[in-house]
């Protein structure tokens, strides 16, 4: 295996892989833009997201005020509104996973290392906290503790690393079987290093899908707990809180509901696109 | 297999207790009381009011007073409907989310399994992929969009069917809100099924079968369902706690009379008892929703052996 023909990596071959599956890179470009857009917010309209145009009241898309999208029951810009209510999801959904990500690689990869009684009871704990209905803990939450953005990032990612320490756990102690990690036993490595060092990196694959996953999900956490009015608050939105707006005057203004619904899903549709892609591209074996 | 089923449910217990304990005290320690919208209410009148349903004694005195009556299976009165208790409402509340809940479930089961079987049997071909297509669009419209957008097209625009409300459960009131409920259970079990469906499809005994000369459907419905169906089977427990979660939506958006409504209402007016009862109910539910999946798992799967 020395010299001769260049050989290609994992990544190589599943960015090729994942290049060559046509939805997933479509997926890609929509996301891309989402993302452009949702950043570029405030360039792209004259109005403010809390600003009140007095002349126009829940009017429908209307390209010669500059209402892309029209405005809402209270005369504030839709487009705006609706784009920087993206901001607020988007935002969730990366930093609640990466919440969610730290506490399930971190739960997983040491349960699955150390093996045993810690083990057991570490999973144990996983298995009695994975009957619990959550998503009334998280209600229950927002309710009583004021609808604070912080603690909705915590209590979403907290719920939400059961699956990824099930997977990681799986995958370690597959990975502890291997040669190099004996090699790094051997060579008198302390445990927390060879789970940093060696186990955690070679679960970036399975890892990356799984984020790639949950970040969808828990954008739709969010938007269910906005909808119900929990989640941001005025005169801060997102897509969930939106979605609510608009179903509430749903028969004499439907655009405000079908704008900011549509970008939503269409988001939640790329995410699970690529997820998809990159478990196609990353796990050979079910082609 | 009576000793697992045994062990199973024990172990189920302290499930249960976490989840009580936790919610309790998340609520007591809570800001704010159930008598907070009666505005400045005489000081005499509100210390009535703490001593009758006991908020007067301290926190693990009540707690554990809680423990008790829920052990004589008595979930106490409701602040908000001071009329009533927390069992009376429930069991009014129930029904209805119950009805709901099957019949989105069932619909979910036929309608998933029969849609990704079919996606299995065409794999790679139109068929597979309007399937999948249509399943990735169940799984990005969540239910509280969906419904709204139900509302729009069947009863505001074609005017077909109610908006909203319950009117004893007449069909045309069950209808969007089954669907609405439904729909995103419809695409992950499709999933599941085409997926679990595409394996089986190329395991040995299948090919026998089919060397033996079998019918096609005899060979699909007779030998490759049923082991198609282990996944999800075990996806019918987490299929649960997601329609439980998704009638508390539903339910309000449709205006349905059901527990999921009482829930979040309960929770914004600090209605201790009630939010405590559906919340043990619902857990209940799903651990034991969760414990039947198992025993089903064990029955349909030959391989698994419990101990």
């Amino acid at each position: 295996m020395t010299g001769g023909a260049p050989g290609r990596s994992l990544w190589q071959d599943a960015r090729r892989r994942l290049l060559r599956n046509r939805a997933a890179v479509t997926a890609m470009v929509i996301l891309a833009i989402i993302i452009l857009l949702v950043t570029a917010a405030p360039w792209l309209s004259p109005w403010q997201f809390d600003q009140i145009d007095w002349d126009r009241l829940s009017i429908p898309p209307d390209p010669a005020s500059r209402h892309w999208f029209g405005t809402d029951a209270v005369g504030r810009d839709l487009f705006v509104r609706t784009l920087l209510g993206g901001r607020v999801s988007l935002l969730v959904g990366v930093v609640a996973t990466l919440v969610s990500l730290a506490i399930g690689v971190t739960w997983g990869a040491v349960a699955g290392y150390l093996g045993g009684r810690v083990d057991a009871v570490m999973m144990r704990v996983v298995d009695i906290l994975y009957a619990m209905p959550f998503m009334f803990f998280v209600i229950l939450l927002m309710v009583f503790f004021g609808r604070d953005i912080l603690l909705l990032f915590v209590a979403i990612g907290a719920i939400n690393w059961l699956d990824m320490a099930r997977i990681v756990r799986g995958q370690t102690l597959a990975l502890k079987q291997r040669e190099f990690v004996e090699a790094a036993v051997a060579s008198g490595l302390t445990t927390p290093a060879i789970i940093g060092r060696h186990i955690v990196p070679n679960l970036l694959g399975v890892v990356a899908v799984y984020v790639t996953l949950t970040i969808p999900q828990v954008i739709l956490v969010e938007s269910f707990l906005s909808f119900l009015g929990l989640g941001v608050q005025e005169p801060f939105t997102s897509w969930g809180a939106l979605v609510n707006d608009g179903a509430q005057e749903i028969e004499s203004a439907p655009w405000s509901l079908l704008f900011p619904a549509s970008f939503l899903a269409v988001t939640l549709f790329c995410f699970n696109f690529i997820g998809d892609g990159l478990r196609d591209a990353l796990d050979p074996r079910d082609r | 297999m009576l000793y697992y089923a045994l062990k199973r449910l024990l172990g189920a217990l302290p499930t249960l207790f976490l989840l009580l304990t936790l919610a309790f005290f998340m609520m007591r320690l809570a800001p704010g009381g159930p008598f907070d919208s009666e505005k400045s209410l005489p000081p005499e009148i509100q210390a009535n009011l703490d001593r009758k349903y006991h908020l007067d004694e301290p926190l693990p005195a009540q707690y554990l007073r809680y423990l008790g009556d829920l052990l004589r299976g008595d979930l106490g009165p409701s602040f908000q409907y001071q009329d009533y208790t927390v069992n009376e409402l429930i069991a009014a509340g129930f029904p209805v989310s119950a009805r709901l809940g099957l019949l989105a479930m069932a619909l979910a089961v036929v309608l998933g399994v029969a849609l990704g079987t079919l996606a299995a049997l065409h794999q790679n071909r139109p068929a597979d992929h309007a399937v999948m297509t249509l399943a990735m669009t169940g799984i990005s419209i969540p239910n509280f969009v969906l419904a709204p957008l139900l509302i729009l097209l069947f009863a505001v625009h074609l005017g077909w069917l109610p908006a909203g409300g319950w009117n004893g459960s007449r069909w045309q009131n069950l209808v969007l809100p089954v669907i609405a409920l439904a729909l995103p259970l419809v695409a992950y079990i499709a999933r599941l099924t085409r997926g679990s469906m595409i394996e089986v499809l190329r395991a040995p005994f299948i090919r026998t079968a089919r060397a033996k000369g079998l019918p096609e459907h005899t060979l699909i419905l007779r030998h490759a369902l049923k082991p198609a169906l282990l996944p999800v089977v075990s996806f019918l427990g987490p299929a649960t706690a997601a329609i439980l979660t998704g009638s508390v939506v539903v339910e309000q958006i449709f205006g349905i009379p059901g527990l999921g409504r009482h829930f979040v209402q309960g929770a914004l007016n600090r209605d201790y008892t009630l939010v405590m009862g559906v919340v043990i109910f619902y857990g209940a539910l799903i651990i034991l929703f969760n414990f039947i999946v198992d025993l089903l798992y064990a029955v349909l799967d030959p391989r698994v052996r419990y101990r």
